[in-house]
């Protein structure tokens, strides 16, 4: 058996759709057992099928499962892709990260309203359509892109696909029928190491770890010293080896595939070019850690991943590499399924996307205990991101010194970079740990930087006196999204959308986050329009200052990061923006007489205030 | 730096802020400091219930590192900071943020003088609300016979959704939404409370710490200046909750 690349069917798609839309929400449930855990997973499929969760099927899914309504209704609201308010047939979302933005991703989406007659963010009365930005989908390199109806995705739009997609739903053609090659996904690999260039036929890692033995295996993980790749960056072996040595009646592996941190896009890359590495090392990490059932927490923007992934575990079942016995090892027993996620960046933080997966809210847990210990229905729970799942799996076949001799001393390995924004070669670059972002820069064909946002907006903007500086643990950690940006740009905006973005995806639970976020981007508003004064700079940096300290989570924590680089590195940026240093007008005060003027019919120089302050 | 120490009849000891404070395995800092009688500012924390940690007003400072006390183990020799300029500043700042989130007009609530927000915030010698407020439409429920909920007042502590799951049994309450429009709901098709087996008498329809929750036809009855924040303060050993 050959790994092989998936492919994407471009139709049929909605004809598996259009399966779900015949079942009855009645059969729905009970194909999931009435299972409350699956709550999410149900809600999705029950969605798909009738566009949007009126209150009555939230009330017969409350009482099928044994769940109160509001625990219902808090679970539906709380994902962004579900709506518990009539929506368009078509759903039509643009994604709307920085890069997407620079792509000029608003001229197009208020291009599309107009043609269409509907507002951003409204239903058309006719029920025909709605449209909306929504984060991040993780298409930065061939964007500006949109998701239509949660499932399929358009990429490389530009004004003449806008027009006709506006075209084909006034005629309501079917998304199926639409042009195949719009949903084209390049995977875009530019730089290939050693994760992405040793060819691995599936199989071979799993024999040489069932020939090591867990505990050789383990052993093998700690020598590579191989850290998280997901952001946090905790050591893989010392972690798997603390879940095996947890007590509990099962163990479970998790693979995070809940990309969605802005401007990352690599686990798609990789889940489409290489699914069979990412389950094999899920299968090694069940051996490691004595799992015997597996959960892929693939994020919803990558819903159209879901059957061509099905199919790969399916033929590795086939190939007796999923399944009872695995390469007729008796005892070693493991399968795999896949949880699609409805929207919630913070799902993708290990003990949200375990309360998700569990089909709750997805909001962070209290820590410790960590899921190593207490994760998954309480179990013993390892979760690893889908590129360090990929990287134990060439260590399992090639040993831990290996990998270790790869990169800087304290950061092993390679590391592969989801690169976007203003440069020629946008895609993916595997390096090995200690690589410059000078390096990185020339290779990616990026002229005249003046910030590169490596990490995402959680991560760290870098002004350019700091391009000699190396992504490391000890120098530059990363979550593998790396945005370049060049003197044309402006980095308040870049801030300002970032902050948009946390204050969207905040799971609402602690008050510093919650409110925070909230007000960061009323602060920034006020800035953009004009009138902001230095005290509003201040404010902001107070805010991010309490929320690096009282956050319930560290996304929260993280949340004010591109806020706190910019306005060190980049203040002009906010100065220029100052109606005044010192003045602080909290509003308009001439805008606010225009009610007056109406009611009196003027609009003469004496009906208005001097305008300057 | 104070260092493990075992003290005759109540075992091992954490410093806060420079006093030894006797804990039992297993508790946390705010449970122990609450039981000697000290104070850290909390509003989503209740003795009676399991804690959950999203107000982060008893943060706290553990070598160096921030956390809530009343998710942070107590542990043995351990040097806790909490009444801290520092640490009163943020939690000045998170209060700040609560006022402004809701709609909160001391002077016209039922619950002044016995509101655990308001009591805090006197504490932390709030003066102002700092930011611009939200002012968000919230409709109040008013629908059931003897309750009222005002959600213009919610802070999201989500006592009343633990008191009414873990002593009421009932589940009247649960936490909806996302970001700044997560919200209180409740539990019925309507989403009135009038159409559930809520009951005044019930642990959910006492615990609110602000005036979110309110009994009927009371107002006032407890004049002004004999409320329990009127002889008392939030950090008075007996007065650190609201009810």
């Amino acid at each position: 058996m050959e790994e092989r690349r998936i492919v994407v069917p471009a139709h049929g798609l909605l004809s598996q759709a259009a399966c779900i839309a015949d079942e009855p929400i009645e059969s729905l449930v009970s194909r999931y057992a009435c299972d409350p855990h699956a709550l999410v997973q149900i809600l999705r499929e029950a969605q798909a099928r009738h566009t949007w969760l009126p209150r009555d099927m939230l009330s017969y899914v409350a009482s099928t499962l044994g769940l109160t309504l509001a625990h219902v209704e808090g679970v539906a609201t709380f994902y962004r892709f579900f709506h518990t308010q009539p929506v368009g047939e078509y759903r039509v979302l643009f994604s709307d990260n920085i890069t997407d933005r620079m792509q000029g991703n608003a001229a197009l989406l208020a291009d599309l309203c107009q043609r269409l007659g509907v507002e951003p963010g409204q239903m058309r009365a006719d029920g025909r359509v709605s449209v909306d930005f929504c984060s991040c989908t993780g298409l930065c390199d061939q964007g500006p892109s949109l998701l239509i109806n949660h499932h399929q995705v358009v990429t490389r739009l530009d004004a003449e696909r806008v027009a006709r997609i506006a075209f084909l739903i006034e005629a309501r053609v079917p998304v199926s029928d639409w042009p195949a090659h719009w949903s084209r996904v390049d995977d875009h690999i530019r730089r290939a190491d050693v994760l992405l260039d040793t060819p691995l036929p599936p199989g071979a890692a799993i024999a040489a770890a069932l020939a090591r033995g867990a505990c050789g295996l383990v052993d093998e993980m700690t020598t590579s010293n191989l850290r998280g790749r997901g952001g946090a960056g905790f050591v893989t072996g010392k972690k798997w080896e603390l879940c095996r040595d947890a007590k509990g009646s099962e163990h479970y592996m998790v693979c995070n595939a809940d990309e969605g941190e802005p401007g990352t896009f690599k686990d798609r890359v990789l889940l489409t070019c290489h699914p069979d590495m990412v389950f094999e090392g899920m299968t090694i990490g069940a051996l490691a850690i004595g799992a015997r059932r597996g959960l892929v927490y693939l994020r919803g923007e990558y819903r159209y991943l879901l059957e061509p992934l099905r199919d790969v575990l399916q033929r590795r079942r086939d190939a007796h590499l999923l399944g009872t016995a695995i390469q007729g090892h008796t005892g070693f027993d493991f399968d795999i399924e896949i949880h699609v996620g409805a929207g919630a960046y913070v799902c993708g933080e290990e003990s949200s996307l375990i309360e998700s997966l569990e089909g709750k809210r997805g909001t962070p847990r209290i820590r410790p205990p960590f899921p190593a210990e207490h994760g998954y229905l309480g179990q013993p729970t390892a979760v690893d991101n889908v590129e360090t799942l990929c990287a134990a799996t060439h260590i399992a076949l090639q040993g831990g010194a290996w990998w270790a001799a790869i990169g800087t001393p304290r950061s092993t390995g390679t590391n592969i970079h989801s690169v976007s924004g203003d440069c020629d070669r946008p895609g993916i670059y595997e390096y090995p740990m200690g690589t410059s972002i000078d390096r990185m820069l020339e290779d990616c064909g990026a002229h005249d930087t003046q910030a590169v946002q490596v990490g995402g907006p959680s991560g760290k903007c870098l002004s350019a006196m700091e391009f000699g500086r190396r992504i490391s643990f000890e120098d530059l950690p990363t979550a593998g999204a790396f945005m370049v940006f060049d003197r044309s740009r402006d980095m308040f905006e870049v801030a300002r959308n970032y902050a948009g973005f946390f204050a969207e995806e905040s799971c609402g639970f602690c008050t510093p986050c919650r409110v925070g976020t909230a007000l960061v981007v009323k602060s920034m508003d006020k800035l953009a329009a004009g009138r902001g004064s230095r005290h509003d700079v201040d404010l902001l940096s107070g805010i991010d200052t309490l929320m690096h300290g009282t956050t319930h989570c560290g996304l929260g924590g993280s949340a004010c990061n591109a806020l706190h680089d910019t306005i060190v590195k980049f203040r002009p940026a906010y100065e220029r923006r100052l109606k005044s240093l010192h003045f602080e007008p909290a509003f308009d005060l001439d805008a606010e007489l225009a009610d007056a003027r109406r009611a009196t019919g003027r609009d003469d120089a004496a009906a208005h205030l001097e305008s300057t302050p | 730096m104070t260092t493990l120490t075992k003290t005759g009849n109540t075992g091992v000891t954490f410093s806060l802020d420079g006093e030894d404070v006797p804990f039992k395995p297993g508790e946390t800092i705010l449970q122990a400091a609450r039981r000697a009688g000290r104070y850290i500012p909390h509003l989503c924390w209740h003795p009676d219930f399991h804690a959950q940690g999203s107000c982060r007003v008893c943060i706290v400072r553990v070598k160096g590192r921030a956390g809530s006390a009343c998710t942070l183990q107590a542990a043995a020799g351990e040097v806790v900071e909490s009444n801290t300029d520092e640490l009163n500043a943020e939690r000045k700042m998170l209060l700040q943020m609560l006022f402004v989130e809701g709609n909160h007009f001391c002077p016209s609530c039922e619950k002044s003088g016995n509101c655990l927000l308001q009591a805090t915030a006197y504490e932390m010698k709030m003066e102002d609300v700092l930011f611009e407020e939200f002012y968000p439409l919230r409709p109040i429920d008013a629908s059931h016979a003897d309750v009222l909920i005002d959600f213009n007042r919610c802070i999201l502590c989500e006592l009343c959704v633990r008191a009414s799951h873990d002593v009421d049994g009932k589940d009247v309450f649960a936490i909806a939404g996302h970001g700044i429009g997560t919200h209180l709901v409740v539990n019925s098709m309507s989403g009135k409370l009038v159409d559930t087996d809520m009951a005044l008498t019930d642990r959910a329809a006492s615990i609110c710490p602000v005036g979110a929750i309110l009994p009927k036809r009371r107002g006032f009855v407890i004049p002004i200046g004999e409320r329990r924040y009127d002889p008392h303060t939030a950090a008075d050993p007996g007065t650190q909750e609201a009810s």
